[in-house]
């Protein structure tokens, strides 16, 4: 399945082709593997943010761990800035990448050490990423980073110890700690999901202006779509460990042209919205995915299947610009839209 | 760390008629979960009630032994937890769970038993082959299904939820929203439903209450709490949602964290964030007006304020009804709570 | 300790909320201060927990006792200079040995011997299950395999026939060869308490983002993994040290220490050779007896008041009337 790339010519700046992973689960004995992510081929530009929602098992989270570089890929290949991931070896090589491409945890409490200073972290990470700096220096950068991100007096808030902070407040620290290493991609793993609503948008502006003044692109990776057209420019929707639509968000948005994308996007409330009880809010849930049989993976919950979603797993297709969907039906009357829910 | 006694939940009263679906929205630290183990009498040392209390059917529930409290507990009062997967056991079948809480209750009828076994599970949709299931085997919304169903055991009058669907995917959070608004309306049982996400409850609650640092902040139909929010923090809280439908606006949330209920401010809670901050409201702590029926804890609603808004001069003391004794001696975590009458 | 946030009541705990960020009033360490700081709030939890109080002067008294026998006890424990089996008098405050030594004296210098195998038992074992059970846990693998196996084997094998035996290969060695002994028998247990305490933490985001950052193996057992496990190393300490004192005086008792060293073990020892309970003199026994009893005590003392610091869920409940209605 490939994504046409997005970048205004030219390679884009981290690329998937046909990325793979598959877990084994079961006893030693067992042969039965987990298809967390399969066939995943996606392109991220400079400067934009990335939303890449799915719900749990959908392998968003999978595929955020693959391109830090924890776990290792059972086939397909990550390109960054052109060059294949699997290649970097030495630890200095892979230091180098880590820093380019440095994640942000999900849970504010427990991706700090409570033990240590919150200027703990970010420090050995200028100490072991941009070892060209002195001692005084990194802990200027400290500063500067923790200003961008909102968190002042720097100087201050790094004497603090993780307790003292609020969640919003450790999510940021996340940001600074992954800014401090000057990355040209930041991962970010459901960062507000465990955040007050109320606390949510800070950070959603954050990223914002990170992508704007400080030129980041970020991987946004979420189950809510509401929060992925606030920020994101483009939106990629996995279902299954596999790609089921992807292109501008608005346009995803506006006409989802997957009948996974629509159903998701009927099922969110919306406070200003009147309830619509007439949509098929749909029983089922997404497949743990072990040993699948060829065909989609959405065919037992789609309104619309035919004869071929049993038998040929359908590749995203281009259906309007830069909007694509995996979808038989979708592709067979690309002119028009088709309403699943 | 030693910091003193801290008031999870500060003079919250209301009534709950019979059939009636109340939701209580809140972020963390509003104290919407320890009102909700004090409705059920569950708090556990170091947390205890200190004031006010709590009338089921018109008896009061503190101070009930155990074994009184055992016999209302999921006959005419029942919880529903936030992740099943803690509160179901894990190493019995569905089955098996509610065969002992029937019996727990003197059911002893083997066929009434599995019958009614049967029925709960297909009353939310659950295939009742999966009495032999056990919790690991279902999925997520599949167990919070069936915890439902437990619930619904004995028809009880109330039933308590504390976040339910917050463990669940959107799609398995709106299906499993329309099956209990359909159960409540085919059993007619009352619900205090605990939620931190407005929207969840917008299509299915009568009244809304809308907590912040312990106490309550608005109170009224869900009607009018969405239409015309009066409190700063209500009308914060809903902006907070960006929408997928609509143009897309730059917002702004609520920026800052609720206060440390161990110390609580004088004033207002809500002062230091708020965006209406007036001088008085660092240094009274507001009441619950009433505003055309709904009640908002806020000084822009007093009736000396509201005068003084149609007027130029501002009025500089504090306004006159802002005595704020909470029910009943220090440290008061009170709720009230009576089921109508149907005897 | 992280606190829930995302609603979930593990306790329904009035104070599961974020702490407000008043810029300038810091909840917690002041920058600069933080050894001080700790100290202090030690002190008020000892203060404040009963069980901590009593543990911490009892085990001060022994501590004291240990430090500086002179000041207690004027007598040589080792001289028998006095009439034998004399009871209890304002000159010999627990009266005299059958050998003629004076019991108090023998008392109180014998709490060197079992304060130092204590501290040392309780140091060595717990720094070797330390490095063990958390290597184990975080390396995980073939490393957690062999290192898993070895501890089960010492679990399983009965720990005090194995004393005896080696105990009695070594016979006469003293305290050293006890304190060898002891260590190399008893670090099993609480290796494996930690490795399960470590494999919990395993999952905790921050190492994983310590490994994202690039962190040596090495470096993160040992700078992020260790120091959040303090509390439960310092558990494993007073639990090894109480153990130590237990086995120790035991194998004194049966009589495969050196019987001639100062100690609670021997005292007892020489007193079941000399009757002593039959024989009119019951403080030879009791005496000896009642100071491991204490010693043990204040040690399981701090254990539990330790847990109740930590988790205020466990804190013992003052039962007030409940109002009614």
């Amino acid at each position: 399945m490939s994504e046409p790339v997005s970048a205004p010519g030219g390679e884009p700046l981290l690329r998937t082709e046909n990325l793979t992973k598959h877990f084994k689960i079961g006893s030693a004995l067992s042969r039965l593997t987990l298809h967390a992510v399969d066939d995943v081929s996606l392109a991220i530009g400079g400067r934009e943010i990335v939303a890449l929602a799915g719900e749990s098992g959908s392998g968003k989270s999978t595929i955020a761990r693959l391109l830090a570089k924890l776990h290792k890929p059972t086939s397909g290949e990550i390109y960054f800035q052109g060059r294949p991931v699997s290649r970097i070896r030495s630890r200095e090589d892979t230091l180098r990448y880590t820093g380019l491409v440095p994640m942000v945890f999900q849970d504010p409490f427990s991706s700090i050490n409570p033990v240590h200073r919150i200027s703990h972290g970010v420090l050995r990470g200028l100490k072991l990423h941009r070892g060209e700096l002195s001692g005084a220096q990194r802990q200027a950068e400290a500063e500067r980073v923790f200003e961008i991100v909102g968190l002042s007096p720097a100087g201050e808030v790094l004497q603090r110890f993780p307790h003292e902070l609020s969640g919003g407040q450790r999510q940021r620290v996340g940001f600074a700690q992954a800014l401090a290493l000057r990355p040209k991609l930041i991962l970010a793993d459901e960062p507000v999901s465990m955040l007050d609503v109320s606390i949510r948008i800070g950070l959603l502006n954050l990223m914002a202006r990170l992508r704007d003044e400080e030129g980041v692109s970020i991987l946004y990776i979420t189950h809510d779509i509401a929060s992925a057209r606030y920020v994101a420019d483009r939106l990629i929707v996995m279902y299954a460990g596999q790609i089921a639509e992807s292109g501008p968000v608005e346009d995803v948005l506006a006409s989802p042209r997957h009948p996974y994308t629509q159903l998701l996007l009927s099922a969110v409330p919306d406070p200003r919205a009147p309830l619509d009880v007439t949509a098929e809010t749909g029983r089922g849930e997404p497949p743990k995915v072990i040993d699948p049989t060829p065909g989609c993976r959405f065919r037992w919950r789609c309104p619309l299947a035919i004869e071929e979603c049993h038998h040929v797993t359908p590749q995203l297709a281009e259906l309007a610009p830069r909007h694509a969907a995996a979808c038989h039906v979708a592709q067979a009357h690309a002119h028009t839209e088709v309403k699943a829910f | 760390m030693e910091r003193g006694a801290v008031r999870a939940v500060d003079d919250v009263s209301f009534d709950l008629a019979a059939g009636e679906f109340i939701g209580v929205v809140g972020e963390s630290g509003c104290g919407k979960s320890t009102l909700l183990f004090a409705i059920a009498q569950l708090l556990a040392p170091p947390a205890a009630i200190t004031g006010g209390g709590v009338t089921f059917r018109g008896q009061s529930m503190v101070g009930l032994t155990d074994r009184q409290l055992a016999a209302i507990r999921w006959k005419d009062l029942s919880v529903v937890m936030q992740s099943a997967m803690n509160a179901l056991n894990p190493v019995t079948s569905i089955g098996t769970q509610f065969k002992d809480a029937m019996r727990a209750h003197g059911v002893t009828s083997k066929a009434e038993i599995a019958d009614r076994s049967a029925e709960v599970l297909r009353m939310v949709g659950i295939d009742p082959l999966h009495l032999r299931s056990y919790p690991h085997q279902l999925s997520g919304g599949m167990r919070q299904r069936s915890m439902i169903a437990m619930a619904m055991l004995f028809t009880p009058e109330l039933v308590i939820m504390d976040e339910p669907t917050s463990a669940l995917d959107v799609v398995a959070q709106r299906s499993l929203m329309v099956q209990i608004k359909e159960l409540q309306e085919r059993l007619g049982f009352a619900i205090i439903f605990v939620t931190h996400d407005m929207s969840l409850v917008r299509h299915f609650s009568h009244r809304l209450m809308v907590m912040y640092a312990g106490q309550v902040a608005e109170f009224g139909t869900t009607e009018q709490v969405f239409e015309s929010p009066q409190h700063p923090y209500s009308i914060g809280l809903m902006e907070a949602f960006p929408s997928i439908r609509g143009p897309r606006v730059p917002l702004t949330g609520i920026p800052g964290s609720p206060p440390d209920l161990a110390r609580p401010p004088a004033g207002c809670r809500f002062a230091p964030r708020c965006p209406q901050v007036m001088d008085e409201c660092a240094g009274t702590a507001p009441p619950l007006y009433d505003v055309a029926g709904v009640q908002v804890r806020c000084l822009l609603h007093a009736p000396a304020a509201a005068a003084a808004a149609a007027s130029p001069a501002r009025a500089a003391s504090t306004s006159p009804a802002a005595s704020t004794s909470p029910a009943a001696g220090p440290g008061t975590t009170s709720s009230h709570d009576s089921g109508g009458a149907d005897e | 300790m992280a606190l829930p946030v995302s609603g979930i009541p593990t306790a329904p705990d009035p104070t599961g909320q974020l702490p407000a960020t008043v810029p300038g009033s810091a909840a917690g360490g002041q920058p600069g201060q933080p050894a001080r700081h700790a100290l202090a709030r030690m002190g008020r939890a000892i203060r404040s927990n009963r069980k901590a109080t009593v543990g911490t002067i009892l085990l001060a008294i022994f501590v004291f006792a240990a430090l500086f026998p002179g000041l207690i006890a004027k007598d040589d424990p080792g001289a028998d200079a006095y009439q034998p089996k004399l009871g209890i008098s304002t000159a010999h405050l627990l009266g005299t040995t059958a050998q003629g030594q004076d019991m108090w004296a023998q008392l109180v210098w014998g709490t060197r011997d079992v304060m130092i195998i204590a501290f040392v038992v309780g140091l060595a074992a717990t720094g070797i299950a330390v490095l063990i059970g958390v290597a184990a846990a975080f390396l995980g693998g073939l490393w957690d395999g062999s290192l898993s196996l070895l501890t089960d084997v010492l679990l399983v094998i009965p720990l005090f026939p194995l004393l005896i035996i080696i105990a009695g290969y070594a016979h006469g060695g003293g305290t050293l060869v006890l304190i060898l002994v002891i260590t190399v028998t008893s670090w099993s247990y609480t290796a494996r308490q930690l490795r399960s305490q470590a494999l919990s933490l395993r999952r905790r985001d921050f190492l994983e983002a310590a490994r994202v950052r690039g962190e040596r193996r090495l470096y993160i057992i040992v700078v992020e993994i260790i120091p959040t496990m303090t509390s439960l190393i310092v558990a494993a300490f007073l639990t090894n040290a109480l153990y130590a004192v237990l086995f120790a005086s035991s194998l004194q008792f049966i009589g495969l220490g050196n019987p001639n060293t100062q100690s609670w073990g021997t005292m007892l020892y020489w007193a079941q050779n000399e009757a002593a309970l039959q024989t009119g003199q019951p403080m030879w026994a009791l005496a000896p007896g009642a100071c491991i009893a204490a010693l043990g005590a204040a040690f399981a003392l701090l254990n539990y008041a330790f847990d109740e610091i930590g988790n205020p869920a466990l804190r013992p409940v003052r039962r007030k009337q409940v109002k009614r209605g």
